[in-house]
């Protein structure tokens, strides 16, 4: 089977933003048809301690693949992992089990959404502090928990 | 061992692949009737109606569910309950045709959010016990069914000849169709029935049926389970899930029923329409990421499912082994979860129904049959749980693979693990003391440990063999003491005090004889000893939480009401208390889980816009439990004589067990029952079991006592007029029932208490009728 190799994914460039959140109001078109952005985008800006921005987004390494019951989630041929939400049943597996939280819920509707490396939110940001790197699958793919419990060991 | 992140399609079993012809067989369907309905919305977690049945007649009719059956009897075992009331008599047996087969789903039951929400509750006249019998089950077909339009199914009549009950959710159509053809053992029929109904010839749409079935084994025994479908995309198998206790397959059978299939169209994760369906994902995720971070140090459930019992077990001296004589072996750690772990195919997501991330139902896929009619082949085999694993020991079998061997084929014959690696242990130790032999059983050499012995009772057990000890031993312990007496085959107190049944229904596998709250846990209960009303090994024994009696009878009230109440909305116990907060131990009563209780709190407001609290949980279940134990009254049962245990599981019924726990045997003597420590010396092993025996079976009277008096019943175990009105029954022919039966047990001279009181021991109240207070 011919499998794609590389997927791209968003890369921050945190001197660059100003925290204008262009791209979440983008991502939340995407996603909503709003331009509201916060809980209804799948890529937030967040300002730490240190007054520095950092990106929370899904890295594309599909640990949430093996979660889903009933087969919504795939890697597509592009490489990014997709939430097909006509067959999710809404059960929030895969987003309670993301060690970063980058699987989202909004209120509006039950079933989650994620990034879909699509670019909008490159394209709205004015100052370009958001990019999509193309990454080898493998170095970044993390396998889902199925190792036998610490007792064991 | 597989990776993550494999494509769904990339997945193998390994299994042997049938092709089946599913046009030819369907064309052999004829059409009895057919029955056109029209769905409406679920509304917060109610369908609001439920779906009749009668095979004598083929009528298919509709039933409304009031507010008030909703505000009395909850949902789930609750309406199960309510409808039997009102369809059966206080002499229906199990075979008679107008027993009844309700499957029933509950007002949670096919949410995704929160793990453990797909559980149905079944109930019927067990022929096993001949009173109603309640057992819960995973797998896809209630919350199909309650997508298809209905909160419970029930079965009435008998078919003539062997029938399909289809409920299509998609064209909103109802058929029986008679099934001359197709299999009847689980593991094929399921592929057959599934392939058959599916849309399409698609993962998708097979995904979309669940089909209720049981096999040859469930005809010719009192065992048998029903297996609830569950189509795994991933494995590309129909998975099975089983409503194991009291024969409930037997009585499918005996309809002539070969399957009821459950169809839906595409069904979202708020097809509930609950009130508040973001309190509900939000309750939901907190218990998923608590499994996600917990899990692994506590019981491990995602890796090896309840498996991980048998090494807790066995170290605690509560693994039965060999008919329950020991709790311990030396061979037990070649059947730790470890050993399964190996054989179990470590893909995701293993929950019995979507958005179970506890995902306990483990598989082992490729497993080539070693014996039997599908000797060679390589199939799934679902499981082995804790109970099964505990029927091994309890038979001497200590080979993993000898028992998924045995657990394939319970499961497809439709056959209950448990009664059936307990009656067997049972027959096991009866042939160790010659009281069987092999010639009593048809030839059979039913030692412990013969795994080829076990297989070829389970394959003439199915086939319909009519020897005479393969016939009655397939009715379980109860029949078969019943037979050796007759038969004047060995000592009476030997198979009755060893026989692990009570009420007619077997036990399930842990030894109680050290825990006096535990015996209660099997013996007060409403269907027989099953673990599902109580656990209390731990509390009463090892933490020693509850010590005295009035300890003890609260949490015999407050645990059976708690777990009757998932029962009451079709989920599943587990995610309560096996897995549990990281501080949970510091709470104040960390038994019962106080932070999950409050999740079960918030959600069943959030589903139906109640607005309850905890204490409103427990009275739910009160309601319906004492409502049970009323019909087991008016059936004739549902007292205390019926709440009889086997020695067995109180202490020694043998000498050997005696002195496999010598050392505390002879503590209890001195320090229980008071007995000088010289003069213990001097007993001999016949003497100190007479003494212990006699001290054993006086606290399980009082502990009886306690127990009945918390509840609200009379001493003889009967739940009182004043007691239900309390609970808001007002139904004349229940409340009049409960005060004949009280009268008549008054001239009995049975309203008394069964424990012997001696100086400074009270019991639990001086008034004999204190009942009548309230």
């Amino acid at each position: 089977m011919n499998k794609q190799k590389t997927v791209k994914i968003l890369k921050f460039y945190p001197e660059k933003c100003q925290g204008c959140k262009e791209c979440e109001k983008a991502c939340s078109k995407v996603h909503f048809n709003s331009d509201e952005g916060g809980d209804k985008s799948a890529i937030r800006i967040l300002k730490d301690k240190d007054g520095k921005y950092k990106m929370h987004v899904c890295d594309q390494r599909g640990l949430c693949l093996d979660m889903c019951p009933v087969g919504a989630l795939t890697r597509k041929k592009n490489g990014v992992v997709f939430l097909d939400k006509n067959k999710c049943i809404g059960c929030q597996a895969c987003v309670a089990f993301c060690p970063i939280g980058a699987m989202r819920k909004s209120k509006t509707r039950i079933e989650p959404f994620k990034c879909i490396s699509c670019g909008a939110c490159v394209r709205a940001c004015p100052t370009g502090a958001l990019g999509l790197v193309e990454v080898k699958i493998q170095d970044i793919k993390e396998v889902v928990y199925h190792k036998q419990g610490v007792q064991y060991k | 061992m597989i990776g993550g992140q494999i494509a769904i399609e990339e997945y193998k079993t390994g299994n042997t692949e049938h092709k089946w012809d599913t046009k030819k067989l369907r064309s052999k369907h004829k059409i009895l009737e057919e029955y056109r309905y029209k769905k409406s919305e679920i509304n917060k977690g109610f369908t609001n109606r439920t779906l009749y049945i009668n095979l004598d007649t083929n009528k298919i009719k509709e039933k409304k569910v009031t507010e008030e059956m909703k505000k009395k009897f909850t949902g789930g075992r609750g309406f199960g309950l309510k409808l039997m009331w009102d369809s059966i008599k206080s002499s229906t047996r199990w075979n008679d045709n107008e027993n009844e087969l309700i499957i029933t789903t509950g007002p949670l039951c096919g949410a995704t959010q929160y793990p453990g929400s797909g559980k149905s509750l079944c109930l019927s006249i067990s022929p096993s016990t001949n009173i109603i019998c309640d057992s819960n089950v995973g797998g896809f077909f209630g919350p199909y069914l309650k997508f298809a339009g209905f909160d419970a199914i029930e079965l009435q009549g008998k078919a003539k000849e062997d029938v399909i009950i289809v409920v299509d959710g998609e064209k909103e159509k109802i058929t029986i169709e008679t099934s001359p053809q197709e299999e009847i053992n689980s593991h094929l029929l399921n592929e057959q029935l599934t392939c058959m109904y599916a849309s399409e010839d698609a993962d998708e749409s097979r995904q979309l049926i669940s089909v209720v079935s049981a096999g040859e084994g469930a005809e010719n025994t009192y065992w048998g389970c029903m297996n609830f479908s569950f189509y795994d995309i991933r494995r590309k198998v129909c998975r099975m899930k089983q409503a194991g206790r009291g024969g409930l397959g037997t009585v499918l059978r005996d309809k002539k029923i070969k399957a009821v299939v459950a169809k839906v169209e595409r069904f979202t994760g708020v097809t509930n329409n609950p009130a508040d369906p973001n309190k509900i994902a939000q309750v939901g995720t907190k218990l998923h990421r608590e499994i996600r971070d917990l899990d692994r140090y506590q019981c491990n459930m995602r890796a090896v499912g309840t498996g991980h019992l048998v090494e807790i077990m066995d170290e605690y001296d509560l693994l039965p082994c060999e008919n329950y004589r020991f709790g311990s072996f030396p061979k037990a750690s070649k059947i730790y979860s470890p050993k399964f772990y190996e054989l179990f195919t470590k893909i995701i997501p293993d929950g019995c129904w979507h958005g179970c991330t506890m995902a306990c139902a483990k598989t082992v896929d490729g497993f080539e049959v070693m014996t039997g009619p599908y000797k060679g082949q390589k199939v799934t085999v679902d499981g082995p749980e804790y109970e099964t694993c505990g029927c091994g020991s309890n038979m001497s079998l200590w080979d993993p693979k000898q028992i998924l061997e045995f657990n394939f084929y319970c499961d497809t014959y439709g056959i209950d693990t448990i009664s059936t690696g307990t009656a067997i242990a049972f027959y096991m130790e009866m042939y160790e003391y010659n009281i069987l032999n092999k010639e009593r059983c048809d030839g059979i050499e039913l030692c412990f440990g013969n795994f080829e012995a076990v297989m070829e009772l389970l394959h003439r057990i199915a086939k319909g063999d009519k020897g005479e000890f393969v016939n009655i031993a397939g009715k379980g312990i109860r029949r078969v003491k019943d037979w050796l007496k007759k038969k004047g085959w060995g000592d009476l107190y030997t198979i009755e005090e060893s026989g692990m049944e009570s009420k007619g229904l077997e036990y399930s596998e842990y030894v109680t004889k050290e825990s006096l709250a535990m015996q209660g846990g099997y013996g007060l209960t409403l269907k027989g000893p099953q673990h599902d009303e109580a656990w209390l090994i731990f509390m009463d024994m090892v933490n020693n939480q509850i010590p005295t009696f009035k300890d003890k009878a609260e949490a015999l009230h407050y645990f059976p009401m708690w777990r009757t109440w998932f029962g009451l909305n079709g989920l599943c116990k587990l995610p309560w208390n096996d897995v549990e907060p990281a501080n949970n131990a510091e709470t104040e009563e960390p038994a019962k889980v106080p932070e999950h209780v409050q999740n079960y709190v918030d959600y069943q407001n959030a589903m139906t816009g109640w607005n309850v609290d905890k204490e409103e949980l427990i009275l739910q279940s009160e309601r319906c439990y004492n409502w049970q134990r009323a019909m087991n009254v008016w059936m004739g049962r549902g007292q205390r004589k019926d709440d009889w245990i086997p020695y067995r599981s109180m202490g020694p019924v043998t000498e050997t067990e005696y002195m496999s726990r010598k050392d505390r045997y002879d503590k209890q003597l001195v320090e229980k029952v008071g007995i000088n420590k010289k003069d213990v010396e001097k007993m001999d092993t016949k003497e100190k079991m007479q003494v212990l025996y006699d001290w054993k079976q006086d606290q399980y009277q009082k502990l009886a006592d306690a127990v009945y008096y918390r509840r609200g019943w009379t001493q003889n175990g009967v739940p009182t007029p004043q007691k239900m009105k309390q609970l808001g029954f007002t139904d004349k022919k229940m409340l009049d029932m409960l005060q004949k039966k009280i009268d008549y047990d008054e001239k009995k001279g049975l309203n008394k208490w069964g424990g012997k009181y001696k100086k400074g021991e009270k019991a639990p109240s001086k008034n004999l009728r204190y009942w009548e207070k309230w």
